[in-house]
């Protein structure tokens, strides 16, 4: 490997280019989401585009650090990572600042820290390291229970510290178990749940288990062939029906009024655009009146007026439906496709199964955070504060993304080696 | 197999992304592109139109004094969501508003919207307002919006100028340019001229922020447009003439009304009892227009041209002109006069008899007039009974009375010349005669006239028969522009005629029912009248112009319940012409006694 000492040899520059793109729109929207006539200084650090600069700057000397570490640094350190930020979690649980509800702020000086940002890629290289180089049949209920705990347990911490959004991207590694072999009835299974859940909140208990019923009673009837599967669709129906009352249950019993609020006026049952639904309303009404071509830089009135709340960090998109209209908008959004795309595309070259989950699931948080952040400005996923990778605020989430995407890029400069 | 399945795995989850990502854009193909009420919310959001109110025009009197104007008040509005903790009591205090009320108000302006302002407390003065601008940092969520409100400078004029008030639901329906909390003229001048007064309402769009903080205005203002104050009005009313008439009807119900003959402007418009015009602004309106609706004397009505009242004597010069005009009387004729014993209308005056016209005037005989009144009605050349009184009344009619003049001060009254029609009605056709409606003659029966045709009667004689529509205002804008001219009516009575019965009238002034209140230096031709009333004592009446040769001043007044036309109606007529001929009345000892005297029980 001659090459290694040129640290660019072999660097993915399509996935860094993208990345500063990505990053360097992100502070433009910020400076306009927050523009003030009185601070016009984009560089001014006193205001949040100013702050960025340091996070972006502070991101690619990461960035860099990153790629000048041995090959094999993460995959040998991937457990004791994980573990690291495992601990973490804990500690933060203890003496963790709460802010906005949430105790997962390490207040450092004038910064806070959020481990559970960076337990998103520890996690990733935990799962990494559990899959490479033994092809493993995940039929063993021993080889199932072991990644479920990897995702599990940080999962949890972080639920404990009342971050449910941050919770709720690790259910996206379930991408990477399917890619890795869980069999596709599990996605299936995964979707099933979440319609059922929905219907039932939107219709009723009782109309999906008539629903669920007769679905089961045709399939019965026309799909004679198969009638030694009759045990499994009426095990099927049962647990449908269970998960039914399940989620209303839940929904009565275990969500807070505002969330079941926020789901109420998602699923259209309620209308509240100055209570609960405020939010969404305004985040529409700011996107929407973008038009195609938008108003033009720093000209968005509903986003500069703080029509829209936490406009710099969850709902940055906004900005970006504002003044860029559809036109921008559609580009943002094709860009996000392109890196997920070039992402999987790379994990596939890998020929190391480290790297390739890895990259699995680079690709399965950044879709996530990409789906919940946008849906939810645009009214089709619940409010869940999450930020959108590269664009929103913050100094956590970037650093975070960042390393989550350069041990990635790091991992591919070795692509040809077996780690 | 394996890599079989590998492959369509990854397309799988490639797909996944693709399908995500294909959904959001054609989501936001829907709500940037396809449905425009985003755009509509979003300028609702931002824009807030702040209506930029004038003020009303000043009015001024035939000499240029102010006898209107404006003074600056403040609406206290209330945006409920910014409403934060205040301290309720010294806030109320401070808006001398009950403490109970204000849960109430701010409830209301919350019903109506929590992020739109809406009225808390109108009209707060001037000086209430500064004690309140002080402490306006602690109360958030609150802020006023400047109107103004009318001012009289003297507390006259009530009648004439009406009042000023809030338009109502029913006005805005009727016409557009009237929206919710607009002021607008409802009685008197103020109403026959609010489209001159009212001037133009601007529009300011300003851009407001979440907090509903104004952050600057939009488009740099190119959309908005200021509001223009209304135009100023110089009226022919002659203040001090005004103010020294309401002066001299203090205590006395009824009415002085004075006129210009050459130009028919009005100089004094006067109904007593009056009241002050500050009363009926502001805060205080709504109260006091209760009291003074329910006050038995009816202070709001306005007697000078809603009021009606038989003319009695003072309408004799009218059968004395038809009779003449139809070649029925001449100088030459005579009448017999009994006195009291007189048939079928007794006199009341002690005087030569046989008599003439002249005398007849100068002594107010009822015989004399009767007679004439009976040779018009029975032997006019008009062929029947009716068709000689329907040719009376036509005559009467182009002299002003039994129709609206059309002056420009809202709600005139016509007043009452009967008919043909009513009396066939009344008596059946064919079934009256002269005999039957009699009390026509000397001004009395059915015949109703108003102050206003009494003025505008005197002003026609000084014409010797022509009348210009009486009007109150002068010009508008300036004090030179011009009005539309008022029209002039000429009366189907020869010039000449009008000589005879001036003549009369000089001659009661100089030796007749007011020879007592000679001006010095001035010559007055008038007549009073004694009007019989069947509700009460009788009405006082006088009419006269001055100076007889060159007429300055046509006035009429009218004093209810009062009794002899000579004992209160012409003394206060004559010092009116004296105040507004000569500047300054010598007679103080009249003017004293016409002051106090209370004839209001």
């Amino acid at each position: 490997m001659r090459e290694r000492n040129n640290i660019f040899n072999n660097i993915d520059w399509t996935l860094v280019i993208l990345y500063l793109v990505l990053v360097v729109m992100g502070w433009l929207n910020i400076y306009a989401a927050v523009y003030n006539e009185d601070y016009n200084n984009i560089f001014d650090i006193t205001q949040s585009y100013g702050k960025q600069v340091i996070w972006i700057l502070s991101s690619l000397f990461l960035a860099l650090l990153i790629l000048l570490t041995h090959p094999r640094f993460f995959s040998t350190f991937a457990y004791l990572i994980y573990g690291f930020m495992v601990v973490l979690l804990v500690v933060v649980l203890g003496i963790g600042t709460e802010i906005s509800g949430s105790k997962s702020w390490f207040q450092i000086g004038g910064f806070g820290l959020q481990p559970a940002e960076f337990a998103k890629f520890a996690t990733t290289l935990a799962l990494a390291k559990f899959f490479n180089g033994q092809h493993l049949n995940l039929s063993l209920p021993k080889n199932k229970m072991i990644p479920l705990l990897i995702i599990g347990i940080p999962a949890i911490l972080i639920l404990l510290q009342n971050d449910t959004g941050s919770a709720l991207v690790y259910s996206s590694f379930i991408l990477v178990l399917y890619r890795m072999g869980l069999s596709g009835n599990f996605l299936l299974a995964g979707l099933m749940v979440v319609a059922i859940s929905i219907t039932t909140l939107m219709v009723g208990t009782l109309y999906v288990v008539i629903l669920l019923v007769v679905i089961t009673a045709l399939l019965f009837i026309f799909i004679k062939r198969n009638r030694r599967n009759i045990a499994t669709v009426i095990a099927i129906l049962i647990m449908g029906i269970g998960l039914t009352y399940s989620v209303e249950m839940g929904v009565e019993k275990f969500l807070g009024d505002h969330q079941k609020a926020r789901i109420n006026v998602l699923l259209g049952k309620t209308l509240d655009p100055q209570g609960v639904g405020y939010n969404v309303n305004q985040s529409k009404i700011a996107i929407g009146s973008g038009g195609f071509f938008g108003k033009g830089y720093l000209n968005g009135t509903q986003t500069k007026y703080n029509f829209v709340p936490e406009q710099s960090t969850d709902f940055i998109f906004c900005t970006v439906g504002e003044e860029w209209g559809f036109l921008g908008s559609t580009v943002v959004i094709v860009l996000f496709m392109l890196l997920l795309l070039r992402i999987i595309m790379v994990a596939e070259r890998q020929r190391s199964e480290f790297s390739k989950v890895y990259g699995y699931g680079v690709a399965s948080i950044l879709f996530f955070h990409f789906m919940v952040n946008i849906g939810m400005t645009i009214g089709l996923v619940p409010v869940i504060g999450i930020p959108l990778p590269f664009f929103s605020y913050g100094g956590s989430s970037l650093w975070a993304f960042t390393i989550l995407l350069f041990i990635f890029i790091k991992q591919d400069m070795n692509r040809n080696a077996l780690l | 197999m394996a890599q079989k399945s590998n492959v369509s795995r990854q397309q799988t989850v490639l797909a996944i992304f693709l399908v995500i990502g294909a959904i959001y854009i054609i989501r936001l193909f829907y709500i940037q592109v396809i449905d425009k009420s985003y755009t509509l919310s979003a300028n609702n959001n931002v824009l807030r139109y702040v209506t930029q109110y004038p003020a009303r025009g000043l009015i001024y009197d035939r000499n240029g004094k102010l006898l209107v104007y404006n003074e600056a008040v403040y609406d206290l509005m209330v945006l409920p969501a910014q409403v934060g903790e205040i301290d309720t009591v010294e806030f109320c205090n401070l808006l001398q508003i009950p403490v109970e009320g204000f849960r109430e108000r701010l409830n209301k302006a919350r019903k109506y919207s929590k992020y739109k302002p809406s009225l808390f407390e109108k009209q707060i003065s001037k000086e209430t307002y500064g004690f309140l601008e002080e402490k306006m940092y602690k109360y958030k969520g609150f802020f006023v919006q400047p109107r103004t409100l009318r001012k009289y400078p003297k507390p006259i004029g009530a009648h004439l100028f009406g009042y000023v008030g809030e338009v109502t639901q029913s006005m805005i329906d009727r016409n557009p340019y009237y929206k919710s909390g607009d002021y607008i003229g409802i009685n008197g001048i103020e109403k026959s001229y609010e489209e001159v007064l009212r001037g133009k309402k601007g529009l300011k769009i300003k851009m407001v922020d979440v907090h509903n903080r104004e952050v600057g205005s939009y488009a740099d203002g190119r959309f908005d447009t200021t509001s223009v104050m209304g135009q100023d009005l110089y009226l022919s009313i002659d203040g001090e003439l005004q103010e020294y008439g309401e002066q001299l009807m203090t205590g006395k119900m009824g009415s002085i009304v004075a006129i210009e003959p050459a130009s028919g402007e009005i100089l004094a418009f006067i109904s007593s009892p009056s009241y002050d015009p500050n009363l009926l602004v502001g805060r205080v309106r709504g109260k006091n227009f209760k009291l003074l609706t329910e006050d038995p004397v009816k202070p709001l009505l306005n007697r000078a041209m809603m009021g009606a009242y038989p003319p009695g004597s003072t309408f004799k010069m009218v059968t004395d002109l038809v009779g003449l005009q139809e070649g029925l009387l001449t100088t030459q004729t005579r009448y017999t006069c009994q006195g009291p014993g007189s048939s079928p209308i007794r006199c009341t005056h002690n005087h030569q008899s046989p008599l003439d016209v002249l005398v007849a005037i100068q002594q107010s005989c009822n015989p004399f007039h009767w007679l004439v009144f009976r040779s018009i009605i029975t032997g006019g050349g008009h062929g029947s009974i009716r068709n000689n009184y329907v040719a009376w009344r036509k005559h009467v009619i182009s002299l002003g009375f039994g129709k609206k003049l059309g002056t420009d001060i809202q709600s005139e009254l016509s007043g009452n010349i009967p008919s043909a029609e009513t009396f066939d009605k009344i008596y059946g056709k064919g079934r009256w005669n002269a005999m039957t409606i009699r009390s026509l003659s000397i001004g009395q029966g059915e015949i109703l006239v108003t102050p206003l045709q009494l003025a505008n009667y005197a002003a026609l004689m000084a014409n010797r028969g022509q009348y210009i529509v009486p009007h109150v205002v002068k010009s508008i804008g300036n004090q030179n522009s011009k009005t539309a001219p008022f029209q002039r009516h000429i009366s189907t009575i020869d010039r000449q005629h009008f000589e005879i019965a001036i003549e009369g009238m000089r001659q009661v002034a100089t030796l007749g029912t007011a020879k007592w209140y000679q001006i010095e230096g001035i010559t007055m031709a008038g007549k009073t009248g004694t009007a019989e009333n069947p509700h009460g004592e009788d009405h006082s009446l006088y009419m006269a112009f001055a100076p007889e040769d060159n007429p300055k001043i046509a006035i009429a007044v009218v004093i209810e319940n009062a009794g002899f036309g000579s004992t209160w109606a012409l003394p206060i007529a004559s010092l009116m012409i004296e105040k507004y001929i000569n500047r300054e009345v010598k007679r103080t000892d009249l003017e004293e006694r016409m002051i106090s005297s209370k004839l209001i029980n």
